[in-house]
């Protein structure tokens, strides 16, 4: 009885995920990953779901979306700006980068935009160091930034939307 | 196809030397690793490929993809061989040129190629100043491995460890070896990689489990990345010679989240690996099976230590634990298990094909080998460079990295990442090994190398580290999590300007109970960027305490900036570039800046021609 109440929320694709490892328990950390990428962030419904597929306490399922930077538990918005914190962008300017992002489009690291359409997130390094600082738009690396040619990038994006 | 024993990797070997050696073609190697993406190298790729194909030139030219050669700075680049022209700096519209040129007819294209320092055009990479001082015994073979083609790496004498090893080594042979050649850890804490092979073969326990450290989350470094993406089979070899000397058959390699070209060409190299026979049941026709998962990490630093890796791999969050029985004797589900990092694992193969009396020739008396450093931050030429043991700070920085970036001052060089420290000038002479660099109040850490100059603060990054580590720190002991939170708290107030004298001492204090009261590492070396800044640049604390001064301008509550009213010729650059319109004026009339609006970013300070933008 309690099964079917999930069966709707795309199951079909969790359970996938599910075969795909087995079933197995301690690979919990890469199933939820795929859900991740799945949906962009791990809904509810589908944690109570692999929770009770995998005889797992949902609390220690929270606690490890808790515990890693990789998981969200809030839908992300429709574009990602993920700006790098890393030593190397630090020195280069990194937070004042962030920080005239989250000015510029009222958004704060973590959060996204009322309108739902930008989500601005920090990272602790993306390997790319010698091109700091360094921002990912939407998958897209970009070395060697600076505030008013990002200004330029994310309203391009933004503006392609309103289209 | 799966190669069986050593006379058939040999016999395939040959055979794609000779087919190289017959072969007319050019090649065009371009260096196309996370950095050289973000540098638009996948545009140049298809430039290429449509003037191949427009030229019909598919019998003249061959095209390999290869991961990071090292020189950033200058991507993205192209090679041309056999000649080994070298083309940096490339815009997709070079592309033309280069083929008409350089492909069809033989000439070289003056614009393109790298000017040192002296205004001279180099031609071939291996005679730029990057390059010379360096030692690339790792790196070296990247430009000729294309990561998602085991030929390439097999042409490069690939695998013959291996198969040496299983050919004529005894597991214990194979420990001695590695003893002897001196090798040392080099995931930052430098322990003798053979001993802890030898401790793990002895523990009595079965399975055993062998896993490759490549969570690498010491910020502004990418050491292990341009490994892994670049050539990936020389870790799975290193893993797969450990395995057998220490009797182990299963693999992990557990890889931070963040690299996704990694993860990309490690499943590609796995996967052929296996086809041939390298992993699976009887590697080498020798009753031997071995087989690697690989594991993505969640995006948590501390799980770079290894308690808290297992805690992850095993589906746990990655908290560490204490180390009372060490991990090569219960590690992974309880059993034994030998973690090393990236680096050291590729060391392995180079041990073994050089013998340990070759390869124990390089570095100094305690630290043989290379080492491989991101020489990042404030430095002219940043990227990725591979250096004998021994050599000084000082050769680094100057000679290798060309010095500081936009004729600045050298400050301080940050070494060891969250958990090293900042040393100034005066120890630009220190050799780089493992001991003189902890001794000096730093470490050699994993290879992060942060040059910073007289525009970095060192308040600003003490409190940097200690926001990184707060956020990082699992929470799991008191000194730890609350320590600090209170560091941090401290920083903060320096930097805003409202710090106290005693705020010093309280720093030194709280150091000193997490040193001694945490559980890993990351707690007990947590305080070393904060010990290291108050030593070496105490004055600096002591501007923003006393005399409420930021002397690199970057404390926000420090700076302010103006516009010189005499000076401002109101062209209104700034007023465009300002991203929060905090710049009012009139075309052509001095310019003013409301600083209440103001977020310091330095826009205009950067921006204007006049230099009529003042910070104080
Ligand atoms: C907080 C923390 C983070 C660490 N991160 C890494 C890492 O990213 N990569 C790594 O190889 N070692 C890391 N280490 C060191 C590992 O615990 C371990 O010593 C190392 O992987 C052993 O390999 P090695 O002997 O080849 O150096 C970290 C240690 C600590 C305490
Ligand atoms: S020292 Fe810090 S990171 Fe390490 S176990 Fe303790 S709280 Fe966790
Ligand atoms: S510090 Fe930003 S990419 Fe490494």
């Amino acid at each position: 009885m309690r099964e079917k109440e999930y069966l709707f929320n795309n199951a079909n694709k969790i359970d996938e995920i599910l075969v795909k490892h087995g079933m197995n328990r301690s690979r919990i950390v890469a199933i939820m990953q795929d859900i991740q990428n799945e949906f962009g962030y791990l809904p509810e419904k589908n944690l109570k779901y692999i929770s009770m597929k995998l005889q797992t306490p949902l609390s220690q399922i929270y606690s490890i979306a808790t515990f890693y930077r990789a998981f969200s538990l809030k839908p992300r918005g429709k574009h990602l700006v993920t700006v790098c914190l890393g030593t190397a962008c630090h020195v280069r300017g990194g937070a004042r980068i962030v920080e005239s992002i989250q000015k510029m489009f009222d958004v704060k690291p973590g959060e996204k935009t009322k309108d739902g359409l930008l989500s601005l997130e920090t990272v602790n390094c993306l390997g790319a160091c010698a091109l700091g600082p360094v921002v990912v738009v939407d998958g897209k690396y970009h070395g060697h930034i600076t505030i008013s040619r990002l200004e330029r990038i994310v309203k391009g994006i933004l503006n392609e939307n309103k289209k | 196809m799966k190669i069986k024993n050593s006379s058939e990797l040999k016999n395939y070997y040959e055979n794609l030397i000779i087919k190289t050696s017959k072969r007319e073609k050019r090649t065009i190697v371009l260096s196309m690793g996370t950095c050289g993406i973000a540098r638009g190298a996948s545009d140049i790729l298809n430039s290429i490929k449509k003037e191949v194909r427009k030229r019909k030139l598919h019998n003249r030219v061959e095209i390999r993809v290869t991961g990071c050669h090292g020189f950033c700075e200058v991507e993205p680049f192209l090679i041309i061989y056999p000649q080994g022209i070298f083309y940096c700096k490339l815009q997709p519209a070079d592309v033309r040129q280069i083929l008409m040129e350089s492909i069809e007819k033989n000439n070289i294209i003056e614009r393109l190629l790298y000017t040192d320092e002296k205004g001279k055009k180099i031609i071939k990479e291996t005679d730029i100043p990057f390059y010379k001082k360096q030692m690339r015994l790792l790196l070296g073979s990247n430009r000729f491995i294309d990561p998602a083609n085991i030929d390439d790496y097999i042409a490069q004498g690939g695998y013959q460890s291996l198969s040496y090893v299983l050919g004529n080594m005894q597991p214990e042979e194979v420990i001695e070896e590695i003893k002897k050649s001196g090798l040392r850890g080099r995931g930052g804490g430098g322990f003798p990689t053979g001993r802890k092979w030898e401790l793990c073969r002895r523990a009595p326990e079965f399975p055993k489990y062998v896993i490759c450290n490549a969570d690498e989350g010491d910020p502004g470094a990418y050491m292990d990345r341009g490994l892994l993406e670049a050539n990936p089979h020389s870790i799975i070899e290193g893993m797969i010679i450990g395995a057998y000397a220490i009797g182990s058959n299963y693999g992990y390699v557990y890889v931070r989240n963040e690299y996704p070209l990694a993860i990309h060409h490690l499943n590609i190299a796995l996967q052929q690996a296996r086809d041939y026979g390298f992993l699976g049941d009887d590697i080498m026709g020798k009753d031997f099976y071995f087989d690697i998962e690989m594991v993505k990490g969640g995006g948590a630093f501390v799980c770079g230590e290894s308690t808290a890796l297992i805690a992850s791999i095993e589906g746990k969050p990655g908290e560490p634990r204490a180390k009372y029985i060490h991990t090569v004797e219960a590690g992974l589900y309880g059993k034994p298990t030998n973690i090393n990092n990236v680096e050291t694992w590729a060391n392995v193969p180079l041990v073994i094909k050089n013998g340990w009396q070759r390869y124990s020739k390089i570095g100094t008396e305690t630290s043989k080998g290379t080492k491989i450093f991101s020489l990042v931050g404030k430095i002219k030429n940043s990227g990725l460079i591979e250096v004998p043991m021994g050599i000084t700070l000082k050769q680094i920085v100057f000679d290798i990295g060309g010095g500081i970036a936009n004729s600045k001052r050298f400050k301080a060089i940050q070494t060891g990442g969250p958990s090293g420290g900042c040393l100034p000038e005066a120890h630009l002479d220190l050799p780089v090994d493992f001991d003189s660099l902890s001794e000096a109040g730093s470490m050699m850490g994993s290879g992060g190398m942060i040059v910073m100059d007289e525009d970095t603060c060192m308040v600003d990054v003490a409190r940097y580290f200690v926001n990184f580590l707060k956020e990082e720190s699992c929470g799991k002991c008191v000194p730890c999590r609350e320590g600090l939170s209170a560091m941090f708290e401290i920083l903060t107030r320096i930097t805003e300007g409202n710090g106290k004298h005693e705020d010093m001492d309280l720093l030194e204090e709280i150091s000193f109970a997490m040193k001694n009261g945490s559980l890993c590492a990351l707690g007990t070396t947590a305080s070393n960027p904060v010990f290291s800044t108050l030593k070496y640049f105490r004055d600096e604390y002591i501007a923003h305490i006393e005399k409420k001064r930021c002397p690199a301008g970057v404390c926000k509550n420090l700076v302010h900036y103006e516009i010189m009213s005499d000076a401002c010729r109101g062209c209104g650059a700034c007023l465009k570039i300002c991203p929060v319109s905090a710049i009012q004026g009139e075309k052509k009339k001095p310019h003013s800046i409301d600083d209440t609006k103001c977020i310091r970013c330095g826009e205009c300070f950067e921006v204007c021609k006049f230099s009529a933008v003042r910070r104080k």
